[in-house]
Parts: C-alpha cells; sequence; structure tokens
C-alpha cells in the first residue's frame, strides 16, 4: 500500500526528520480536496487537526457583525495551517476558508498527540519545528500591526 | 532659474563636483505637466514633459529627482518611469506632507521645476545572468518599477524575475492595471499581498516577508532588491539571507531628508553617508548597520 510518508517527507516543516518521525506523522495524515469557498474549518469548533498546503490558498478569517469578515492571514503552497491542535482547549479560533481549489495534508491532531505523549523525542523534535513557525508568524504579525504603510510612513516632506 | 534647455547628462553625477557642476546641480529646469492621474486615494502619478524643446534627460533605475512645487519648495521623488533617454519624466508620490499636496495639486500644463537626476542606481549589469528578486512595500514599488521595466526590456540578461509586493490594503495597491498585466507574463512572476483586507479580497493577507518563500529563486544566483519603509525592508533583507542570499547581492534604497541631492547641506546624511550622493541606493552590507542605530 502506499502511503503518505514521500509527501510527508518533501514538506518544509519536516525537512530532515528522522525517517522513523515521518513515518509516525504519515500514519496520522490523509489526503484531502476542497472546493474553492469551502471551510475546514470554523472558529469555536474543536481544533482536531492541522493542514499542510499541497497546492491551493486558505484563509484565516473572522467575522465581526459590524465589519463582515476579515482576513487574517493567508498561506499558500507548502505552508502550515493551524496551530490549535496543539494547545489545550484545542479550539479554532479563526474560520479556515479554502480561497481556491485546494489539495492538503490533513494530519490528525488527536492521532499525533497520542504519539508525542508516548515519543519524547519526536515530541521535542517537532514542537521545536512549530516553535520556529510560531515565531515566523508572529513577526509576520507584529509587522502586520505595525501598520507599516500608513501616514507615518515616509518623512520626505 | 534656467532658461536654457539642457541635457541631464551635464549633470554633476556624484562627489567631487566642481564649483561650476554644482551650481548647474543646484539650477531647477521648468518641466510641465502632461498628465495626473490618481493611483490611490492619497498617490497620484505626475508625467512631466521639458518646457523648452530638445531636451532630452537621461537617467538610470532607483535615481531620483528634486521636484520644485513653486511657493512651496522642494522635494526628492524617485522616478517611477522607464529608464534611459526619455523625453518625458514619471514620477509617482504619495500626498503626505505640505510639499506633496502642493504637488497633488499640479494639472496638466502647470509648471514645476525639477533638478535631478540624483544619487546611486539599482546595479542592473552587475546582475546580469541573475535571478532577479524584487521586493517592494508600499510606494517603494515606485523606485522599482524602472528596473523592472529595465529587466523586462532585458529579458534575456536574467534568470527569473520575481515581484513581490506588500501594500496595506487592496485599495493603496499602486500600478493595478499594470500589475495585472504584469501578472499575464509568462516570463515574470508576481506575487501580490496586502496587510488588512474584507472577505471580498481574494488574493493574499500578511507582510510583504510571508511570500518570499513560494516562489523558489536560486538564491545563490540572486539578486535582490528592496525598497518600502526602513522597518519593510529591514525584515525583508533578513528572510532573504535566510533563503540563501548573498549579502553582497542584496540592495536597499534609503530615504532622509535628501535637500540638496549632491551631499553638500549634510541633512541626508546616514551615519557615515550621504543618502542623496552615496545612495539611495545602498548594497545590504552597507546599509544594515544602520537600521539598528537608533541615533541615525
Amino acid at each position: 500500500m502506499q502511503t503518505l510518508e514521500p509527501l510527508i517527507a518533501g514538506v518544509a516543516l519536516f525537512k530532515g526528520m528522522k525517517q522513523e518521525h515521518l513515518a509516525l506523522i504519515a500514519g496520522c495524515a490523509t489526503n484531502v480536496r476542497y472546493e474553492a469557498g469551502q471551510f475546514p474549518g470554523l472558529a469555536g469548533s474543536p481544533a482536531d487537526c492541522f493542514w499542510i498546503i499541497r497546492q491551493g490558498c486558505m484563509a484565516l478569517e473572522i467575522h465581526a457583525p459590524d465589519r463582515g469578515t476579515i482576513s487574517i492571514a493567508t498561506m499558500g503552497d507548502g505552508e502550515v495551517v493551524g496551530f490549535s491542535w496543539l494547545v489545550p482547549p484545542y479550539q479554532l479560533r479563526f474560520d479556515v476558508h479554502a480561497l481556491t481549489a485546494t489539495r492538503a495534508l490533513l494530519i490528525d491532531g488527536r492521532c499525533l498527540r497520542g504519539k508525542l505523549a508516548q515519543d519524547h523525542e519526536l515530541a521535542a523534535d517537532l514542537l521545536g519545528r512549530f516553535s520556529t513557525l510560531a515565531v515566523q508568524r508572529l513577526e509576520a504579525l507584529s509587522l502586520q500591526l505595525m501598520d507599516i504603510y500608513g501616514d507615518h510612513a515616509t518623512n520626505i516632506d | 532659474m534656467a532658461t536654457t534647455p539642457r541635457t541631464s547628462t551635464e549633470r554633476p553625477s556624484a562627489a567631487g563636483a566642481g564649483i561650476a557642476d554644482r551650481e548647474l546641480a543646484m539650477r531647477p529646469d521648468p518641466w510641465r505637466v502632461a498628465r495626473v492621474a490618481a493611483e490611490t486615494a492619497d498617490t497620484f502619478t505626475l508625467w512631466l514633459e521639458p518646457a523648452g524643446s530638445g531636451v532630452e534627460f537621461a537617467f538610470r533605475p532607483g535615481q531620483f529627482n528634486m521636484l520644485w512645487a513653486f511657493g512651496a519648495g522642494e522635494v526628492p521623488i524617485s522616478i517611477s518611469g522607464a529608464p534611459g533617454r526619455v523625453q518625458q519624466l514619471v514620477h509617482t508620490i504619495r500626498a503626505v506632507g505640505h510639499l506633496t499636496r502642493g504637488l497633488q495639486k499640479l494639472r496638466r500644463g502647470d509648471l514645476l521645476g525639477v533638478r535631478g537626476p540624483f544619487g546611486t542606481a539599482w546595479p542592473v549589469d552587475g546582475a546580469e545572468g541573475h535571478d532577479l528578486v524584487i521586493v517592494a512595500g508600499g510606494i517603494g514599488l515606485a523606485p522599482l518599477r524602472p528596473l523592472l521595466y529595465h529587466a523586462l526590456a532585458n529579458r534575456s540578461r536574467y534568470g527569473r524575475v520575481a515581484l513581490f509586493y506588500g501594500a496595506r490594503t487592496p485599495d493603496d495597491l499602486l500600478y493595478a492595471r499594470e500589475l495585472e498585466a504584469w501578472r499575464g507574463r509568462f516570463d515574470l512572476e508576481v506575487e501580490v499581498t496586502v496587510d488588512r483586507a474584507a472577505g471580498s479580497w481574494h488574493g493574499n493577507v500578511g507582510v510583504v516577508t510571508t511570500l518570499l518563500r513560494r516562489v523558489p529563486f536560486d538564491a545563490d544566483e540572486t539578486s535582490a532588491f528592496v525598497c518600502g519603509p526602513e522597518v519593510m525592508m529591514r525584515f525583508a533583507g533578513n528572510e532573504l539571507l535566510r533563503l540563501g542570499v548573498p549579502p553582497g547581492r542584496l540592495w536597499v534604497s534609503m530615504e532622509r531628508n535628501m535637500q540638496c541631492g549632491i551631499g553638500l547641506c549634510g541633512h541626508c546624511q546616514l551615519g557615515e553617508w550621504f543618502v542623496c550622493r552615496d545612495g539611495p541606493v545602498f548594497s545590504w552590507d552597507r546599509a544594515a548597520p544602520t537600521f539598528a542605530v537608533r541615533e541615525l
């Protein structure tokens, strides 16, 4: 039977990971496809998975009654969508919206959490990778918050 | 003010200009507004033609002019049209202060003064044979547009060409029609993102640095050009370094209070350099150490 291990091995997040760890992650993975406009996850629902986009584009969105839908960030090919599976209360904070037809690897968060609890080496490795990713996302969000293109963006006159 | 039209090639180009050249460099030429177009709510483009006949203006991508709004004063503005020897100047300007708002009020047929071109240019010749990664933030696309025009006009001299452009909102994107046309080309990759968007926007959301990992390029053989707010250049530059672009092939365009344009008045001093004369285009090696110095 063909496994998803080669696909998992090709994901930037897992680059250089031990073969046995890749196999464990692949055991929690399935291939999924979403049509444009579909919502694979809704804010408030259980965060029992995360996605790695193979091809397509997904947005993290939130709906505000007075402002409509606000797009927080978009993710494209090779990027990871979803951190909430990793930390209690394991609940999605934002809607996950497929903006285009999207193919992705869906990683079952409960399955993977179980494996992390048993294999501490895998846990240390994966948590380190997610921490790096989280820092990169925080850095990007900090720039967004700075509103660097606002009226203060130039001092020429 | 100059009464006899002359070519810009008479201008002193940098340090070491003699007194006569300095005087020439300080004298604005009259140019006439041929066209004005609003790009966004606060940004507009001026097309200028020489008020005298037979004037040919030569500039390189990345250089700037001093534009004089009569009665208000002068302001440094990058040239955003196709480079080379031209008879029309294009400047895209964001109206943020007294002077630029003065320029915004100009209409077809109005006169203004032009001194230039000044400053260093994007090193297009040194980048030949390389992939070109062009990273623009906000109004920073304007000084990069001549570079892109040059690359597209000399397409065979470069490898992959990719433009990454970030703006505040979808309404703040410059050159919207041109961006669409560029996206339709097979020899140019264009990734656009905005910091904020409503649900009706189906493009990318997030800062421009997040796009850089999406288009593969050969980092060892890449020349990268970055222009935007200084904080954005700092983060984009660091991301490009992380991706393997050599610091010596990473270029940024700095902005300071340029006034004379020829390194005499000292208003635009940045450490040991004058931005108007030694810049505005600097290699990362030279610019990066200044980013974290508050006193500069």
